[in-house]
């Protein structure tokens, strides 16, 4: 798997939600991009990832 | 505006370049830039665009000059602290750039107001540090059919993406709404390497100069991130929402037109 730009492994089947919890990133902080699709907040738990998944995880930066 | 001596050797630079030359250099006199927030990205921003000979650059800011602010927004300076920051830009720009018009507003931007301001220009910077107003410039600019800049920075991070209404992917269509209160701390509060801002503003008027000369590829259709720490950059493509709340049915009527170079006659 691909998450922005750099490889990783996946070490079990798990759901984008999962993921994004092992990497301690806030769900409500990010946007994620999955195959090129945003992928609505509500669903990150029921979003199976596969090896093959390209992520880009975009952060609300809102400073000025 | 005529090509006095004067004026061809302070834009000849820009002149000798073949994407600008004398015809983009007159495109840029023409051309009106509203900046809204004259702060981290937009004093970067403003001086940039008076510098490069922009006709006329409105500002839009309520705040007066703090001294905590000194450390990144350059178009302030210490003698200023307590003035109202439009009145400071408005004179560093005068000193850089007679030729420029500026016109302030004191205010902040909100729903009864945006839209009124925003459609009196060809291109908008969004230098704000809030979500609720770079949401609201963005549906601002997407109805009234501007182009605008989109900016975002935060400790050492940066985000920005450019906006043509009706032929790319808007700010909503990435991130379709405010983070919830909280999720996301204010710039005030997380700090900020102060050169982040200057980075990130200054990609913002080089996008808005090119929007006017019609130059290479705007960062359309694309985020452009970086992190300063390591300095990777990074170009993520976003895609257009037919859903978007602010832009779906624009980019739905358009039809498909090629996002590209763009260019305020393109619009």
């Amino acid at each position: 798997m691909q998450v922005n730009g750099e490889q990783a492994d996946l070490a079990r089947p798990m759901s984008l939600g999962a993921f994004l919890s092992d990497m301690e990133i806030g769900a409500s902080r990010i946007v994620v991009e999955r195959n090129g699709e945003i992928v609505a907040r509500d669903s990150y738990d029921t979003t199976m990832l596969s090896a093959g998944d390209v992520l880009e995880i975009l952060y609300f930066v809102g400073g000025g | 505006m005529d090509f006095t001596p004067e004026r061809l050797e302070r834009y000849s630079p820009h002149i000798l370049l073949n994407e600008v030359g004398g015809a983009g250099q007159r495109k840029l006199f023409d051309a009106r830039v509203l900046v809204i927030g004259v702060g981290g990205l937009g004093s970067p921003a403003a001086l940039y665009l008076a510098a490069a000979g922009i006709g006329t650059i409105g500002l839009v800011d309520a705040d007066v000059v703090d001294l905590s602010n000194l450390q990144r927004q350059i178009i302030h300076a210490t003698p200023d602290v307590g003035r109202p920051k439009v009145d400071s830009a408005a004179d560093s720009i005068a000193a850089l750039n007679p030729d420029v018009v500026v016109r302030p507003y004191r205010q902040h931007v909100d729903e009864d107001n945006i839209r009124s301001i925003v459609r009196d220009y060809d291109f908008v910077i969004d230098g704000t540090d809030s979500f609720a107003a770079k949401f609201l410039i963005n549906d601002a600019c997407v109805a009234e059919g501007v182009a605008f800049s989109h900016g975002g920075v935060g400790r050492f991070r940066g985000q920005t993406m450019t906006v043509l209404p009706g032929r790319s992917a808007c700010y909503r269509c990435v991130f379709g709404a405010p983070p919830p209160e909280g999720a996301v701390p204010p710039c005030s509060r997380m700090g900020i390497l102060g050169a982040v801002a200057g980075m990130l503003g200054t990609i913002q008027a080089a996008e808005a100069l090119k929007f006017f000369t019609d130059t290479g590829q705007l960062l359309v259709d694309t985020m452009l991130t970086f992190d300063a720490r390591d300095m990777k950059f990074r170009k993520v493509p976003v895609k257009a929402d037919s859903h978007c709340a602010a832009c779906g049915c624009r980019t739905a009527k358009a039809g498909a037109p090629e996002a590209g170079g763009g260019g305020p006659d393109a619009r």
